[in-house]
């Protein structure tokens, strides 16, 4: 049960072949067995999965036949739910129960979906191997003692492991679809506003967006049909149709133009990863699409430019963090301003704290022009490369991330070096367009991811080209050994 | 660009954050090494670009002047670290 696809899950639910309840207990047996070695979850909710795999089944009797009504999944824990502590990975937080839920989470509530858990992750989102969880490292479903990617590792391994049908995570710099990658699901940011980011704990708040992370495209448009949409209590959700993002899913590929941006396939790529790339756009040229080359030519100033950016904005939305009102506060205070800076700096961890701080000196009087006004008209230049590419091609291609999934341990003492892990997905959050990994031919046994871009609000166009691409070959269908 | 301790001594003040005595080399050398990667952008030609604050280029949207939230205190301060008669406490501020 725990292999099938969403469309057949709900045909399961709605013919009566199954009931949500028992799907939801195969879930939290495969969570009870494999989470304590994979540390994926940090809450999981046995009670209430099953009062709303209930409340679902209820709903399915009487002829509710939304598409994800009794499926179960899991929330990262960024996502504010009514209720479930949501830590966000942080020591801050770790005492933290929102009294609301977020616009991702009532949506998909009001569609029947059970919340079986939520998911580990990089603290505050900030991380690319979910080292920086106070809740410990999450393991690689594909490999133990391989990190599952960040900052939504604990959603893509999750996935992976089938302990959830799919997943809700966020990407500010790649945090969907890096571990996508190295978990070997599929991952989807939308344009940015595309999803609200109502209750979802702030870190960047220009690039924040919230998206899918399934084992299939198919899987993906079904969550993203509701996730999506305008929401007044975003001041920066767009005001665009939800068009019906399945019902373009099997459009043929004929004429379709492939930007290969040269940038992407060049120095500091794993060559057998560029092979297995290479394979991939072969199938979709087997399908009547054309490759065209491309040249992105600020590609290398996409990280420079990110850790200005997201750190002034972290450093801005994180001061809410005070010790007063809620979340941590240090024992004993002898003033206010020791209140503040040790519930601060016991509250946060190394990275974040980091962050905090590029960010305040970024934005300090005297050095706003040299780092945060370059950093924005940086950001122009990198949104104007991707403005021209897309004059010529309908969607461009290349790697997601530079290697597999690398090793715990590997690269957490060197936080440039796991930095430059977000190479090739930092880009598209500067330009706030939408993006998506696959997964592909795998190397030495890891997954390994196809990044596809598209043009602002285009997730139809890339969920059709992914969809074709899995219905013609089965890397997507893998799954890691022992999870079967 | 090279940070001295006493550099992110100021800094951590600014963001009000308490960093030890122990760790103040290696905050220091990180946070060296991010400044560096970012000095990168030095090498980008901006003049005349403008600059880009927000990738869709939005203009802020505006709401009808009305009540959208309700008064939901005790739901709030029951997640406070103290509160006592309907406030936040926090240490004596004014002797």
């Amino acid at each position: 049960m725990h292999n099938k696809s969403i469309s057949e899950l709900a045909h399961g639910l709605r013919t009566g072949e199954f009931t949500s309840v028992e799907l939801t207990r195969v879930h939290l047996d495969r969570i009870a067995s494999h989470n304590p070695t994979l540390n994926c979850l940090v809450s999981v909710c046995e009670e209430g999965a099953l009062q709303e795999a209930e409340l679902a089944d209820r709903r399915l009797r009487a002829g509710d036949v939304g598409q994800l009504a009794g499926i179960p999944i899991v929330h990262k824990d960024i996502f504010c739910t009514d209720g479930v502590k949501t830590s966000c990975g942080s020591r801050m937080l770790d005492n933290f129960i929102a009294p609301y839920d977020a616009h991702v989470v009532s949506r998909l509530k009001q569609a029947g979906v059970v919340m079986l858990g939520k998911a580990n992750m990089d603290e505050f989102a900030m991380g690319s191997s979910n080292e920086n969880s106070f809740y410990g490292p999450v393991h690689n479903p594909w490999q133990a003692g391989a990190v599952p990617g960040g900052s939504s590792g604990g959603s893509a391994a999750a996935v992976a492991a089938r302990l959830c049908v799919a997943a809700t995570g966020t990407d500010t710099g790649g945090s969907i679809r890096q571990p996508a990658a190295f978990c070997g699901i599929t991952g989807l940011k939308p344009t940015y506003g595309r999803v609200s980011r109502y209750g979802m704990v702030a870190f960047a708040s220009s690039l924040d967006q919230g998206g899918p992370m399934a084992r299939s495209a198919a899987d993906a448009a079904a969550l993203l049909q509701v996730m999506a949409g305008f929401d007044g209590r975003d001041s920066t959700s767009a005001e665009q149709p939800v068009p019906d993002y399945s019902a373009t899913l099997n459009d043929d590929l004929k004429g379709l133009r492939i930007g290969v941006p040269k940038e992407y396939l060049g120095e500091g790529l794993e060559a057998a990863i560029a092979d297995s790339i290479q394979a991939a756009l072969g199938e979709f040229v087997r399908q009547g699409a054309e490759l065209v080359d491309i040249s992105l030519p600020n590609t290398h100033l996409g990280v420079p430019t990110y850790y200005v950016v997201a750190p002034a904005e972290c450093s801005s939305n994180l001061s809410r963090f005070d010790g007063v009102r809620y979340g941590y506060r240090c024992s004993e205070p002898r003033d206010l301003e020791d209140l503040y800076k040790r519930s601060r700096g016991e509250g946060f961890g190394a990275e974040v704290k980091r962050r905090i701080m590029i960010g305040t000196y970024a934005l300090s009087a005297g050095y706003y022009d040299a780092y945060y006004l370059k950093a924005q008209k940086i950001r122009h230049l990198i949104s104007d490369d991707f403005r021209a590419a897309f004059e010529q091609v309908d969607v461009i291609m290349g790697p997601t991330a530079p290697s597999t999934a690398f090793g715990i341990g590997e690269k957490s003492a060197d936080p440039v070096t796991m930095y430059l892990s977000d190479i090739y997905t930092i880009a598209v959050n500067l330009a706030g367009l939408p993006g998506m990994s696959v997964p592909v031919r795998p190397v030495n046994g890891m997954p390994v991811g196809l990044q596809l871009i598209g043009n602002y609000f285009q997730e139809a166009r890339l969920l059709n080209v992914a969809h074709q691409l899995q219905q013609a070959t089965n890397w997507h269908s893998a799954t890691p050994a022992g999870f079967e | 660009m090279s940070l001295q301790r006493s550099d992110v001594e100021k800094i951590a003040h600014l963001a009000r954050l308490a960093v030890s005595e122990d760790e103040l080399d290696a905050v220091t050398a990180d946070l060296s090494n991010i400044l560096h990667l970012v000095a990168q952008m030095e090498l980008a030609d901006t003049a005349g670009v403008e600059p880009m604050a927000h990738p869709l280029h939005m203009v802020q949207r505006l709401r009808e002047d009305a009540v959208s939230e309700t008064d939901q205190r005790e739901k709030f301060q029951a997640i406070a670290p103290l509160t006592e008669a309907g406030l936040y406490l926090v240490p004596r501020v004014i002797e």
